[in-house]
């Protein structure tokens, strides 16, 4: 055990995996950096906010490789190594760039083993950066999980902690189906003890961080540190909130969540994604499908406005839903009557 | 001429396969018994097969919509196949792909794909393993005159040179991506595209096997010794349409007529091998007898094969649920 950052924990994920399983390789954009440039390093970045960082030194060129600017190319390559033999976690530096590589996600990646009868397996992990607050605006800052969720074929895993991060990664390199993985850029710098050596946790299993009997809250990713904040302050108050962080929204674990929401009777999910078919409007669906006689109040859904993400800090932090705006749906939601 | 005899039946027997294949799907299709779309790939049988024959069981391919010709060449179960193309239960696919999906991972089919330009990453990919690996294995995708201005194809051919990949590129240009001729789509020249990258390229007369599989050997020779991607240009014709029950009102109708009087690759075979006294016509006539009964067998076994349940429908999403 050992206090780790969100960027450690997940090289340290890497590092380990790599370790004992030589037919993994990394590729993506700059994940070293520096190659043919005239400095000669090996390793000028080790990816853009340094996640990569040490791996080549480890691993080597032949494991671990830089690409051209080229996401269909590369990312359609992995897909292709992933069915053919190898186990390849291709880093899509900003989830933003999905427009340029989206057809070998979900067309091809994802559709191998149905279309092709069961008998592809394309053990293909994308690891991915999303999220605002970095003042990095429009075009490097959306929350697109939702997208990757909406398709059969496809798994997708947001972690909300550093100990999330690494147990979360290990499985998706392990697991045999293509799996994309949501890195919050705001939580790289996030520490807490995270244990050395190797571990999975499941996917389809929500992590419940607290409980409380008057309302549950659902978050993901960024928005899960935000949840637990607010359910201390309130906590104070007498207002008890449970707090569930799906981990994966595909699979998404409805049980544990119906579960919570039968408990307490009041449900308010957290999305940091775009309001229109988001992980919000599909969890709330689907509770008021199965447990709408445990209802005391209607669903309340935290999200963005309907906006590009803006890139003046004062409207970027009105635009990220915050402690403020889910304790107030938090409010509204127990004092409904 | 360095082939064998026997690799010259064999080449004579996969383009007569795939050639008796694509008439029969014709028929069928024009019947109305075959679900969907097919993209037959009749007149293009010399550059599947020429390619095809270089290539051992493990290595890959990939190929566009029109991949009936291309997984036949690759030793794809005929059987099999026509099963997918009906939709049956125990097709290639399990009746789950059908023909614009066409695959079959363990003959190194990585799949016809319904999207232009879809094959090229995938093969870069699977050369990347092979490389990895160090197999020696080589990875080839079939793509077409259309799918050459993909984005995709682009960035596959840089980033096969710049990762020095086992690949070989085969554009088999017939001149039209769906109804548009390639003299609207298409400006300058593809092998200068291609070089423009940096790997050699040649143009070859798609109709002569002779002429695709020699290039074909010495890209091969190239990317297994290390020497990195090829492309070739296979210049051909395909005999139908787009897909069957396209209005072929895009082009003049002699034109196809022109081209199976004057270049029709099992012709053009046939004259080279018993001018040259290497095969007889007897042998390749016995051959064509042995395929129409295969073809005609593997139709009544698929009209009589069930189709998948209603359980299949879920089955296979992912490998763990």
């Amino acid at each position: 055990m050992s206090v780790k950052s969100y960027r450690e924990a997940i090289n340290e994920a890497m590092r380990q995996e790599m370790q004992r399983d030589e037919t993994i390789v990394i590729m993506g954009e700059d994940v070293k950096g520096g190659m043919g440039g005239s400095a000669g390093v090996d390793e000028a970045w080790g990816g853009v906010l340094g996640v990569t960082k040490g791996l080549v030194a480890e691993f080597g060129h032949e494991r671990v490789l830089d690409t051209p600017i080229t996401e269909s190319g590369f990312v359609g390559a992995a897909a292709g190594a992933a069915a053919t033999g190898l186990r390849p976690i291709a880093e899509l530096m900003f989830a933003d760039f999905m427009g340029v590589c989206f057809d070998q996600i979900f067309n091809q990646a994802g559709k191998f083993r149905y279309m092709f009868g069961g008998k592809a397996v394309t053990p293909l992990t994308i690891r991915t950066m999303y999220g605002a607050g970095m003042r990095a605006a429009s075009q490097h800052s959306q929350c697109l999980y939702p997208v990757f969720t909406h398709m059969p074929g496809l798994k997708v895993v947001v972690p909300s902690s550093p100990y999330e991060a690494k147990g979360l990664l290990i499985q998706s390199i392990r697991d045999n189906d293509p799996v994309v993985f949501f890195e919050h850029k705001m939580l790289y710098d996030m520490s807490e003890e995270v244990p050395d050596e190797p571990y999975t946790i499941p996917f389809g299993e929500a992590n419940v961080t607290r409980e409380g009997d008057d309302v549950t809250i659902v978050a993901m990713g960024r928005m899960v540190v935000f949840a637990n904040q607010v359910a201390d302050k309130l906590e104070a108050e007498g207002i008890g909130c449970t707090v569930v962080d799906p981990r994966t929204t595909s699979p998404l674990d409805e049980d544990t969540i119906i579960e919570c929401v039968e408990d307490t009777g009041r449900l308010v999910v957290v999305d940091e994604s775009s309001p229109r078919c988001n992980m919000a409007t599909d969890i709330s669906a689907i509770v008021s499908q199965s447990a709408f006689g445990a209802l005391k109040a209607p669903i309340k859904m935290v999200t963005p406005p309907h906006t590009p993400v803006p890139f003046a800090p004062e409207i970027e932090d009105i635009y990220i839903p915050n402690p403020d705006d889910i304790e107030a749906a938090v409010r509204e939601v127990v004092g409904y009557s | 001429m360095q082939l064998s005899r026997e690799e010259l039946l064999k080449a004579y027997r996969d383009m007569r396969m795939i050639r008796e294949f694509e008439e029969r799907l014709h028929v069928e299709s024009a019947a109305g018994s075959i679900p969907g779309f097919v993209h037959l790939s009749a007149g293009e049988e010399a550059s599947a097969v020429g390619v095809c024959m270089e290539l051992r069981q493990s290595d890959c391919i990939a190929a566009t919509h029109r991949g009936h010709g291309h997984a036949i060449a690759k030793g794809c179960d005929v059987s099999s196949m026509m099963k997918e193309i009906f939709g049956r239960r125990d097709g290639m696919c399990g009746g789950k792909g059908g023909s614009m999906h066409i695959a079959d991972l363990d003959m190194g089919m990585m799949g016809a794909n319904g999207i232009v330009g879809g094959g090229p990453p995938l093969v870069c990919g699977a050369a990347l393993t092979a490389k990895t690996l160090k197999t020696g294995g080589v990875a080839v995708a079939f793509f077409g005159d259309g799918a050459s201005n993909q984005g995709t194809v682009a960035e596959a051919m840089n980033l096969a040179c710049v990762w020095e990949l086992p690949v070989i590129f085969c554009l088999e240009d017939n001149g039209y991506g769906e109804a548009t001729s390639t003299k609207f789509a298409f400006r300058g020249d593809q092998l200068k595209r291609a070089e423009g990258y940096g790997m050699p390229a040649v143009r070859v007369n798609g109709h002569d096997l002779f002429e695709v599989n020699e290039a074909m050997r010495e890209a091969t020779e190239r990317a297994r010794s290390g020497g990195g991607p090829s492309f070739i240009q296979a210049m051909t014709h395909r005999y139908y349409g787009h897909f069957e029950g396209d209005s072929t009102a895009y082009r003049k109708e002699n034109e196809i007529k022109e081209v199976i009087a004057e270049m029709d690759c099992m012709m053009l075979f046939r004259q080279r091998v018993t001018e040259a006294g290497l095969l007889e016509a007897s042998q390749m006539d016995e051959i064509d007898a042995e395929v129409l009964d295969i073809i005609e067998q593997a139709v009544v076994d698929a009209l009589a094969a069930p189709p998948p349940t209603e359980a299949d429908l879920l089955t296979d999403v992912y490998v763990s649920y």
